[in-house]
């Protein structure tokens, strides 16, 4: 570390990867511990979906609750507000 | 150069197998695996999903330590096609037969395995560098083992190569316990997520529901300085996302790639931080509990801020 870095602080950027890994992380658990036709049924979905609204792939989300005796599969699609 | 063998580090009561285990058989005549006697031998999977992150200097420096501490040490390249293992080690030039060869019966394990010159309990058997992908297959990766097993090997430390394919699956299937490298650095991560994810399920413990493969963390290329300044995720960052004891932090160092270019492992080189993070992770490994070391930045005098160093 030199004369200029000892001014110049890098940006504190890892509470930023700590925060994005813990959603991804959680996330790929979930799909990893369900079926493996999840990924591909929210990708169908999202391309069904796409015909009639304009909506984000990340504005779907597909899981799997396990609930005594049954499983829920839920799905919940963030709509586009208007304007 | 000579190194003791009997260390100054006792290993716990727990640890100490060699009484009760049946007198050693020589390694050129397999004998079937004797009941009981896998018990005596533990096989570790050094594994990170990602590259670059250190698995190879993990693997060299942790098979080295244990060797120290009078273990009988096997450590295998399952790297096939990308033989590294030997390198680090400094042992390229005695290559002479490898995993491959020793599977398809072309030589015995014997032949294969290469007697380490620092450490007298020390054996490294390379990887082969063919490029058929199905050189490698569980049935032959189970001989050599049991054959290890037989001969009285204490430990069996399987450097995996990155990635998940076969030779990655195959060096994590039959292993008791896996060391996760990792760097702190969000791809490692969550790399690291996804083995974690394999090693519960695509294990023969698991297949087989017996007791679940012991994880462990090391983290490596850790700088301190960084962290306090908020540019890297800390021991406890990832500890949390990943849920995960921790069994070494490693610090960055340059000593890392000064011990490669000399194919010495790292943690022989005694003066280095590195190689006493290293020594602290054979003795946990060994059951010992010790705290982490080098978290924090080393105290820096004014000029060495302002002119580097």
């Amino acid at each position: 570390m030199g004369l200029l870095a000892f001014f110049r602080r890098t940006p504190a950027t890892a509470s930023l990867a700590k925060e994005r890994l813990r959603i991804i992380v959680a996330q790929e658990r979930t799909n990893r511990d369900g079926p493996d036709y999840l990924p591909l049924l929210r990708r169908e979905l999202f391309e069904v979906i796409k015909k009639y609204v304009n909506v984000d792939p990340e504005a779907i989300q597909v899981t799997l609750e396990k609930e005594e005796g049954h499983d829920v599969l839920e799905l919940s699609v963030a709509l586009p507000g208007k304007g | 150069m000579t190194l003791e063998t009997e260390s100054t580090v006792q290993p716990l009561a727990g640890q100490e197998e060699n009484a009760v285990r049946p007198a050693p058989q020589s390694v050129g005549n397999p004998t079937p695996s004797i009941t009981g006697a896998s018990k005596l031998t533990e096989i570790i999977v050094v594994t990170s999903g990602k590259g670059g992150v250190g698995k190879t200097t993990t693997s060299a420096s942790l098979a080295c330590g244990l060797a120290q501490r009078g273990k009988k040490v096997a450590v295998i390249d399952f790297d096939i096609g990308l033989r590294n293992l030997d390198l680090i080690m400094g042992c390229e030039r005695r290559v002479v037969y490898d995993f491959v060869n020793v599977i398809n019966g072309d030589c015995t394990l014997k032949q294969a395995l290469i007697k380490d010159k620092r450490i007298e309990t020390l054996y490294i058997l390379a990887a082969s560098q063919t490029r058929d992908k199905d050189a490698l297959h569980a049935e032959g990766v189970r001989r050599v083992f049991d054959e290890l097993i037989a001969d009285g090997f204490d430990y069996i430390i399987c450097d995996s190569p990155a990635g998940i394919e076969k030779g990655a699956h195959l060096a994590m299937y039959y292993a008791d316990r896996a060391i996760v490298v990792v760097n702190p650095e969000v791809s490692s991560v969550r790399d690291s997520d996804r083995i974690l994810g394999l090693l519960a399920s695509k294990t023969a413990r698991a297949e087989k529901g017996e007791s679940k493969v012991k994880e462990h963390l090391l983290l490596t290329r850790y700088s301190p300085r960084r962290v306090a300044n908020g540019e890297m995720m800390s021991v406890d960052d990832v500890k949390e996302i990943l849920g995960v004891d921790v069994i070494g932090v490693i610090p960055e160092s340059q000593d890392v790639l000064s011990a490669s270019n000399a194919g010495t492992p790292v943690i022989l080189n005694a003066e280095s931080d590195v190689a006493q993070a290293y020594e602290d992770a054979v003795r946990r490994l060994l059951g010992e509990e010790v705290p982490l070391r080098f978290l924090q930045e080393p105290k820096r005098g004014f000029f060495a801020r302002m002119f580097g160093g």
